[in-house]
């Protein structure tokens, strides 16, 4: 955290994000307080909404982005604590320029692994972090990785259909 | 080869993109400039009257821009029949609504929150039923003596039976327990009050355009149920137009959404500028909408062969603190028991009674999930003495063609629904139930402390063909097809089916076929995606606007093909002589690039066609730590027709989930009657299935063609909670060897039960 002393004295402070590869510098107390949660300044100051407040007591996984490449809950942390980081969220998967999705994005659109989808990006999300340079990833892994993910249209047994499908296409393809 | 081009074929759903890549915009993602956070304050005290409310610090806190009390807000009533005030000078229940205030922020309204000055006086609560309804219990309003509220709904009945079905009154129950063999009088109980706790908390937009015009956008399932509701609350003075947006589960619930929808209006209007209130998960868990609590009083006899002579039942139901829909869901229930039970003899009578909770009320299921899951293990009891199999039963007593049944208007329908026993016989068979079934209280197998046992239940719906539907389908100038329904998305991929349905009526490519959105200013009348009436009653008048539009094509092509516009078919945007395919135009050379067709489709309620699921479940019990979990469940169901494969299983799966199979193992809201309030107030302390705990389901799907519409199919996806807690439980039973008929069957009362057999 930079700490610059202004003309007439006062303390101000700003951090520095890298949100989906773009740099974001943020000034504590004006574009965030120090109880933020790292969720509440994607969505309400940065604009990435497809980051969901499912419980926002860090039960439900909906919330879920990566932080230096790991599934982390955005609700229970303070953005604060995020300064230097990098942080990627649903709309950093894929090539949101060229609009080509993510293999994960893709499965789930085939298998419709899918209801109301308010779960979803936090599901693909914690995913995403797995299946990354992870070889050999078995279904128990999956079961895991999702089990603090909440989804109550019971849509697992189609993410289990999806991600095992982007696994053997992984496989079938020779690449991670 | 299936028998259509569209319909049946995997698809992926057109909103599909959108909510992969988080661009699917849910009420929460909604930001209107200068938009206000409103918040609740909520009573401590289960019942209490308010001496004093002193708003005046709160009021001066810099960013306040509202603050409302029972003082403050107009005299609009809500439920049924009118009863809940907006604010009340009484609370009724831990988490009531005390004031509301509209700020800058969160922190800033929270701040004003902590400011507000509340004097109560507290009175006697209760929380039974039966001790609601004693003389001399404390009375939640006055002009409910005991507690009870009125039976029927003016909205639901027909000219004839002006506020429907009542209780259910069929032939002479006390003729048919004289042609029992067996009698069975007992008392079971539904009334963990789950809650169905979809993922999107409850949360509403609300800005006034002018001061008699305001827009709503709201997590819900029915447009127009919304909007005019919210019209009659508001005394009839004010234009409201409702905007639906994806909305993060519902399972019913969010259809009870108008208090906050109310409580938002009256912010914005207070504020002078769009407040948004959304609920947190703890609001949501112990103020909003719960299960029906469901308690049977009941006898019933059967003769030997499974004829059932005769049921008789005191319904006592529980809905808390006020009733939205529950007079509704009663209806539903007693209609539903009959599609599943085929008795001449009935006397069912419920009582609607309000106790100081939070409002049970519209939850997947209905009324009927309620009532089957007290009333089924009567008859198991029943079944078990006459050692009758029940898979055998239930194919007995599900509803045949030309069977009769009372509806919720309150009349007598026919049914005219295909045989329901091919989809028994195959579930059975996937099953393999008749390898598996070794009697009652039998388990399949022993090893070692696990012990294995097996269920069955059953649910069916005549809500297929429920209420009005309306759509207008509109061929654009560029000849795109564009669907105007007034129908939010849920999760059961309605919106993308509908446009699925138009495609195949149009014969043009899926993706030209578009959906507009969900809002009442641009669409026709549409009731609400509601229970299971998307693919019949919402699907014809998609059909039905689909070929007004195509029939206005065909006439503009008639000229040009000199042949009459009954003669000419479509496909892929040609219009050719069904005779001499050869004789054809284009969709661009009939119309040209400046006309619009819009074709119009209403579809007329039919309360004779049902659907029907039954589900098994294998449970495996573990004797030592009373843990019972469900292994194996297989759902058998006949549609007519499916529209799309990967929807339909999706929504069959969520029999797990929703206040579903879960509520007899381990779903429920706890309720502590000492502190009269619910304990269960987050995600950790509520009971839910994670992906480590699957049980492996497999879903039979008949199509065996209704007379619906002209793809012959219907909906079922509302139903597939039902089934499964009556099933649940007596597998348990089987498993122990002794009844639990008890929901949930937690590991405590699995080793009581265990425990008491073992003395005996």
């Amino acid at each position: 955290m930079e700490t610059k002393v202004q003309a007439k004295g006062a303390l101000s402070s700003s951090i520095r994000l890298k949100v989906n590869g773009k740099i974001y510098d943020l000034t504590v107390g004006k574009d965030v307080q120090p109880w933020h949660t790292l969720t509440h300044t994607l969505r309400e100051k940065l604009g990435f909404t497809g980051t969901k407040v499912g419980c926002d007591h860090g039960a439900c996984g909906a919330c879920t982005v990566l932080i230096e490449e790991k599934p982390v809950l955005s609700c229970l942390t303070l953005t604060v604590e995020c300064d230097g980081k990098s942080i990627v969220t649903i709309e950093g998967i894929g090539d949101p320029t060229s609009g080509r999705l993510d293999p994960l994005q893709e499965a789930f659109i085939e298998h419709t692994a899918f209801q109301c989808g308010f779960c979803t990006p936090g599901i693909i999300m914690s995913l995403k972090a797995l299946l990354d340079g992870n070889p050999s990833v078995t279904e128990e892994d999956i079961k895991d990785a999702l089990s603090g993910h909440y989804c109550r249209c019971i849509s697992h047994y189609h993410v289990l259909r999806a991600v095992k499908d982007v696994i053997e296409k992984r496989r079938r393809n020779g690449s991670l | 080869m299936g028998r259509y081009k569209f319909l049946g074929r995997p698809t992926p759903r057109k909103d599909a993109q959108d909510i992969v890549t988080g661009r699917a915009k849910y009420l929460d993602d909604i930001k209107l400039s200068d938009m206000l956070v409103g918040k609740v304050l909520r009573s401590p005290y289960p019942h209490a009257l308010i001496k004093e409310i002193d708003t005046e610090k709160a009021k001066k806190v810099p960013g306040v821009k509202a603050v409302l009390t029972y003082k403050d807000v107009p005299d609009w009533k809500m439920g049924l029949p009118s009863h809940l005030r907006v604010l009340d000078k009484k609370v009724r229940f831990v988490g009531d609504a005390v004031a509301l205030v509209a700020a800058e922020t969160e922190e800033i309204a929270l701040e004003a929150l902590d400011l507000i000055k509340v004097d109560y006086e507290l009175l006697a609560a209760v929380y039974d039923v039966e001790e609601a309804i004693k003389p001399g219990a404390p009375q939640l309003y006055e002009e409910f003596p005991n507690n009870t509220l009125p039976l029927g709904n003016p909205w639901m009945g027909s000219p004839r039976v002006p506020e429907g079905l009542k209780e259910l009154i069929v032939g002479d129950v006390e003729k048919g327990f004289k042609e029992a063999d067996v009698i069975v009088e007992e008392v079971f109980a539904y009334e963990n009050i789950p809650n169905p706790l979809p993922p999107e908390p409850p949360a509403v937009i609300a800005a006034w355009e002018d001061p008699d015009t305001v827009h709503v956008w709201l997590t819900s399932q029915g447009i127009y149920m919304d909007k005019i509701s919210l019209y009659y609350i508001m005394k009839r003075k004010f234009k409201v137009v409702v905007h639906g947006c994806q909305c993060g589960g519902s399972y019913g619930s969010k259809g009870t959404i108008l208090p906050i929808a109310i409580h938002t209006i009256l912010l914005a209007r207070a504020a002078g500028k769009p407040v948004k209130l959304s609920y947190t998960k703890e609001e949501h868990l112990t103020t909003f909408t719960l299960r029906l609590g469901s308690r049977i009083k009941g006898k019933v006899g059967m003769k030997k062969d499974g004829t059932v002579t005769a049921v008789s039942a005191d319904w006592l139901v529980n809905t808390g603190n006020y009733s939205a829909v529950t007079q509704a869901q009663v209806m539903v229930g007693l209609g539903e028991a009959q599609l599943v039970i085929r008795c001449p003899n009935w006397n069912v009578r419920p009582k609607i009674v309000c106790t100081n909770r939070a409002s049970s009320g519209w939850i997947r299921g209905f009324g009927g999930q309620e009532l089957k899951s007290a009333l089924l293990p009567l008859f198991y009891l029943a079944m078990a003495k006459l050692d009758i199999d029940p898979v055998d039963f239930f194919k007995k007593n599900a509803i045949k063609a030309g069977d009769g049944y009372f509806w919720r208007d309150g009349e007598w329908w026919v049914s005219r629904v295909i045989d329901f026993t091919k989809a028994i016989d195959a579930g059975a068979q996937a099953f393999r139930w008749k390898e598996k079934w070794k009697g009652w209280l039998k388990p399949v197998f022993v090893n070692g402390s696990k012990r294995v046992g097996i269920g069955v239940g059953v649910h069916g719906n005549a809500d297929v063909g429920e209420d009005v539907a309306e759509a207008y389908v509109r061929i654009d100038p560029d000849h795109t097809v564009t669907l105007y329904v007034a129908v939010p998305e849920q999760g059961g991929g309605q919106r993308s089916n509908l446009c699925k349905i138009a495609a195949e009526v149009m014969q043009i490519p899926l993706e030209q076929v578009f959906v507009s959105p969900p809002e009442s200013d641009i669409n026709p009348y549409e009731f609400g995606l509601v229970g299971s009436r998307g693919t019949y009653a919402i699907g014809s008048a998609v059909i039905n606007a689909a070929k007004d539009a195509k029939q206005k094509l065909f006439e503009l092509a008639a000229k040009e093909l000199k042949a009459n516009p009954q003669d000419l078919e479509t496909e892929d945007g040609f219009i050719y002589v069904k005779d001499d395919p050869n004789r054809k135009t284009t969709w661009r050379k009939a119309m040209g690039t400046m006309r619009t067709i819009i074709g119009y489709g209403r579809f007329e309620p039919d309360y004779s066609l049902c659907n029907f699921m039954i589900s098994f479940v294998e449970v495996e019990v573990d004797t030592e730590t009373g843990k019972a979990e469900v292994t194996r469940v297989v759902n058998a169901t006949d549609v007519g027709q499916i529209i799309d494969q990967n929807c339909l299983e999706n929504q069959l799966n969520g029999c797990l989930g929703s206040a579903g199979i879960d509520t007899a193992l381990f779903e429920e809201t706890v309720f502590d009657p000492n502190l009269g309030r619910i304990i269960t107030t987050d995600m950790i302390d509520y009971k839910w299935r994670t992906f480590s705990n699957l049980p492996v389901i497999d879903n039979i799907v008949l199509e065996t063609p209704f007379p619906s519409h002209e793809f012959g199919a219907v909906g079922v996806g509302e139903i597939a909670t039902s089934p499964g807690p009556a099933a649940v439980v007596m597998a348990i039973s089987n498993a122990i060897g002794t009844w639990l008929l008890s929901y949930p069957a937690t590991p405590d009362k699995i080793l009581k039960a265990l425990e008491k057999q073992g003395g005996n």
